[in-house]
């Protein structure tokens, strides 16, 4: 730590928005930590030494209030809440703060240990305004929740002067503040400067002045701001969007899996009857720990708008409502006035596609005698670079939670902070913790780590690979025990992808005993969309054949992002899917599909993993689960799908690979077919000198898909964020226009 | 009857005024704004460089602490930024200083204003900063506080109008055996009386450097009675000892 934080330095490196911490204290690793054993509550517990106290008493059963301590987060020790009475210690202690220490006795619901709780909590209520009915955390507030244990029925204080009164600051569309409610613990700060990179958020003032903020006039802009909102352990910051719609009360939670990026995020969605009201990450350690992007958290109102909900057919210039059974008739004839024989018949898959219809669909293309099964990516109506018969040529090899240990890193052709934002924050970890050192060939960008940026070509990665490039970089990762190659979704899609993936192939190859070890596979894909790995495990590409096919009847899967041109004029569209967006307009017949929180359907994320979404709301006006709806048209058409329910498609599922109905489980491929994978990716493609440039899959972050691009919320984000216009216009019109309709009425 | 009636009505009324509205507290003010505002003396925009005469003095602070750990000069940094600038430190000065030990400014708006030495605000030429803790203010700080308010025409936490003086109300400054005291600038004024007071002011004001230290004939802060022990001759060094060491 100390030798790498020299060296950077010295290089002076160009460094925006990210540095690193500066604390040279040994990093402790628990797993070789001797065993203590201690006793609380007359409960002897054995943990690790260095472990919190907070922590030894939460493994004895007993529950310590807190506000400050987060365990995903740096210890502050400033709530003072957490305090219990040890055994022979003059006074009680914080046991956030306090290692846990062999031999000692604590007592975690003695009286003294509960007069200072109550102390404390009474000092905090001193400040703390009396408006919970008309605050948002209300219900779900841990100041509200732990008063009723350990606070007072009155005050003693008489606030001659009032109470401290602090200043709203102006975080953006996302993030409402009432400062007033502030305990000060400090969660949000540490989140910023740790997890999230935004350097701009700290403490100003001191005492009772303290204050949260940033001090000159700024926007918090982060992929991950929302998660401060869960952080904050009262009503100081609360959802923007979500401000005074709903009680958690009244909110029914589903337990379901996020569609809207290739992480496969695990959220809980609340819903209020037929809306999904709020979106908040679920602990799963092994994909987003306890955060979630912004998008994945403030798109859902985006499910409110645009959607699809009745069959339509397109009459002339106009799309004129129908009923099921005509729409389906509708396509069947059509299919068959088409003529469209063999691979004339497309298929293309979107980004937001589940895994179960991507199967019925290729299963009724197949029945139809079609290979043209294409993704709406640029190079999606061939055959994918890397191939679909090898799991690692596309997969993140080396899953999420291993992407801490790399030391050092090279990403190709990517921004992970817009194409995996949570992904992004394990990077910013162990480049905070393990002094991981980044490399960047393709567009730059504003990373919450310093990189060294190498170039932006095809070119450039091979020079790099062969050791043509010198810099303090290349030496690192030339010597680097773990190193892994990230490699973005977007390369596959560009004009030099053979090489690229060749002269990674062949790198990886030669220096095997560095990225293929039993525990570690440094050459990972970053892929983008949610339904991208699925479509590649079930082989959702064309075949060589297809993709010279001029197609005369094309279904589109909740495609929206193809490119026009590769819609004949003359085809057939049919568009199955949940907005009205880019792709609808194409159709010929609209059939309208739900969205990702309303079907229960299976999502591979990018390292490969399946896992379970849940229906949290049913699906709106007449549209149908798309599984559903491809099986009623496969029976219209005369080539019926052989499975009639859900259990029959996992079980057609669990035939094409296992893999995609072990949920939550992940399966490393094994080194054989890796290293068959990596030789076919060199066999594939020659050295290139081509300096076109990667290009990036997306401008902004805030809008990828139907959902986002339906979404107020992130329309204001785009408006405060990526064109930077003053927030304070940007804040959400909800109620504006009923207020407008309701003076009318007056 | 009706009078006993009268009697209770009243008291009830009484009663009531007594209790408080439920609105009565006011806002709480605090000394300073704790967020910054623009404004056209104080904003990003106006540049600050330290003078060439500071260079010498910042490779000196900057040597003091290893690189990794740079940002320990931030205070140091600050206070030469201060110095530099007239006495207050601006957003600018922060801004320089950030960059100077490559943290996020942030990080030096936390400390700037967490001291009150830092002065966020434009301040006089002289800072004129009394003392009103216990100690002093048992010995007439509070008689020294309006010699100064009414001589200058400022009431405390105040600039005059041509800009001279700033006059403060701080807590203890650590010279309890002389006081009352003021400080001014970088210098201790101490045991004073409202006419030493007076004369302070005024040489300031003639652009003279008044005696630092105590006002009254004693020197720093032997006992102004005169000293009872510790009277003679202080020894030198090696005068008792042993003869081999003398």
């Amino acid at each position: 730590m100390l030798r790498s934080a020299i060296t950077r330095s010295q290089l002076s490196r160009v460094a925006k928005s990210s540095h690193r911490s500066l604390s040279s204290s040994a990093f402790r690793n628990a797993e070789t930590a001797p065993m203590i054993k201690l006793t609380v509550d007359g409960k002897e517990v054995e943990v690790p030494q260095g472990t919190a106290l907070i922590q030894a008493c939460e493994l004895a059963g007993a529950t310590i209030p807190r506000f400050c301590y987060h365990d995903r987060l740096a210890i502050a020790g400033n709530c003072r809440m957490c305090l219990v009475e040890v055994e022979r210690a003059p006074k009680p202690v914080a046991s956030c703060a306090m290692p846990a220490m062999p031999g000692s006795n604590v007592f975690t619901n003695s009286e003294r240990t509960n007069k200072a709780r109550e102390g404390v909590m009474e000092f905090l209520l001193a400040n703390h305004p009396l408006d919970c009915p008309i605050c948002d955390q209300g219900g779900e507030c841990d100041l509200q929740d732990q008063s009723m244990r350990y606070g007072s029925d009155r005050s003693r204080f008489f606030e001659v002067t009032g109470k401290r009164a602090v200043e709203n600051k102006d975080f953006g569309p996302l993030v409402k503040t009432s400062m007033n409610r502030c305990i000060q613990c400090t969660r949000c700060v540490r989140f910023a400067n740790e997890v999230a990179g935004v350097e701009e958020l700290g403490t100003t003032g001191r005492g009772n002045d303290l204050e949260i903020g940033t001090y000159v006039q700024k926007t918090l802009d982060s992929e991950l701001s929302g998660n401060i909102v869960d952080l904050c352990p009262v009503g100081a910051l609360t959802s923007k969007p979500y401000a005074f719609t709903a009680r958690p009360w009244e909110l029914k939670t589903t337990e379901t899996v996020d569609a809207l990026d290739a992480v496969g995020s695990n959220i809980r969605v609340d819903s209020r009857g037929h809306e999904v009201m709020r979106v908040q990450p679920r602990v799963n350690d092994d994909v987003n720990e306890e955060w979630i992007s912004d998008r994945t958290r403030y798109a859902c109102d985006g499910l409110k708008y645009q959607r699809l909900t009745n069959p339509l057919i397109r009459v002339g210039d106009r799309f004129q409502a129908a009923s099921w059974p005509d729409a389906l008739a509708t396509v069947a004839d059509s299919l068959k006035k088409s003529g469209a024989k063999g691979d004339e018949i497309q298929a293309i898959a979107g980004s937001l596609a589940d895994t179960e219809s991507l199967v019925a669909l290729k299963d009724l293309l197949n029945k139809l005698g079609s290979e043209n099964t294409a993704l709406e990516t640029k190079r999606g109506n061939a055959p994918p670079v890397h191939g679909v018969d090898h799991r690692s040529n596309y997969l993140f090899n080396v899953t999420i939670p291993g992407s801490e240990d790399a030391d050092a890193v090279l990403f190709i052709g990517t921004n992970p902070r817009h194409e995996a934002a949570v992904i992004n924050s394990r990077f910013r970890k162990s480049y905070l913790h393990n002094g991981t050192d980044f490399g960047v060939i393709g567009d730059k960008f504003d990373a919450i780590y310093d990189y060294e940026h190498i170039g932006v070509d095809a070119k450039t990665v091979g020079d790099f690979l062969s050791g043509g490039v010198k810099s303090p970089f290349a030496e690192k990762f030339k010597n680097a025990k773990k190193p892994l190659i990230v490699v973005g979704s977007a390369v596959a899609e560009h004009q030099d992808a053979e090489s690229v993936y060749a002269a990674i192939a062949k790198h990886v190859e030669t220096n095997k005993e560095r990225f293929l070890t039993e525990e570690w596979n440094g050459f990972s894909t970053l892929q983008r969309a949610a339904s991208r790995t699925a479509a590649y495990d079930v082989g959702f590409v064309p075949s060589h054949q297809a993709q010279s096919t001029k197609a005369k009847f094309i279904y589109l899967l909740n495609a929206d992002d193809f490119d026009p041109d590769v819609i004949p004029r003359d085809a057939f569209v049919v568009y199955q899917g949940h907005h009205g967006d880019v792709g609808a307009q194409y159709a010929d017949v609209v059939l309208p599909g739900v969205a990702y929180t309303e079907k229960g359907t299976t999502w591979i994320n990018t390292e490969g993993r399946a896992q379970l979404g849940r229906a949290a709301i049913s699906a709106p006006g007449a549209s149908r689960e798309d599984w559903k709806v491809i099986k009623a048209l496969s029976e219209l058409i005369g080539k019926p799908l052989p499975y009639e329910d859900i259990v029959a498609i996992r079980d057609r599922l669990w035939e094409i690979s296992p893999a995609l109905t072990r949920y939550d489980e992940l399966e490393a491929p094994s080194s054989v077919s890796v290293g068959l994978g990596l030789a076919e990716l060199v066999k594939n493609g020659q050295a290139t000198t081509s300096t076109t440039p990667f290009q990036k899959p997306f401008e902004n972050f805030y809008q990828t898909d139907p959902v986002s691009r339906a979404s107020v919320t992130m329309a204001n984000c785009v408006k405060s964020f990526v064109k930077g216009q003053n927030s304070e216009e940007t804040s959400i019109p909800v109620g504006k226009d009923e207020q407008q309709k309701q003076s009318k009425h007056a | 009857m009706s009078l006993i009636g009268k009697a209770v009505r009243s008291v009830e009324r009484e009663a009531t005024r007594s209790l408080r509205s439920i609105s009565t507290s006011v806002a709480r003010k605090s000394d300073a704004l704790f967020v910054h505002r623009d404004t056209e003396y104080n904003n990003s925009s106006i540049p600050f460089k330290f003078t060439a005469e500071n260079e010498p003095i910042i490779n000196q602070i900057l040597a003091r602490y290893p690189p990794q750990y740079k940002k320990g000069a931030i205070m140091p940094l600050l206070d030469l930024a201060q110095r530099q600038n007239k006495g207050w430190t601006s957003i600018s000065c922060m801004n320089e200083v950030a960059k100077m030990v490559e943290v996020p400014p942030m990080r030096v708006y936390e400390v700037a204003t967490f001291y009150t030495m830092f002065n966020r605000e434009p301040v006089g030429d002289h800072l004129v900063q009394v003392c009103t803790t216990t100690p002093c203010m048992l010995n007439g700080a509070y008689e020294i506080m309006d010699t100064i308010e009414k001589d200058l025409g400022v009431e405390a936490g105040h600039t005059t109008s041509d800009k001279k003086f700033t006059l403060l109300e701080v807590e203890c400054l650590g010279a309890c055996s002389n006081a009352p005291m003021v400080q001014i600038n970088d210098h201790y004024y101490e045991d004073l009386t409202k006419s030493t007071t007076l004369d302070i002011l005024k040489q300031l004001k003639q652009g003279k450097q008044p005696k630092i230290g105590p006002q009254s004939t004693r020197h720093t802060c032997e006992n102004s009675a005169g000293l009872t022990n510790l009277t003679e001759k202080p020894y030198g060094p090696g005068q008792h000892c042993q003869p081999e060491f003398q």
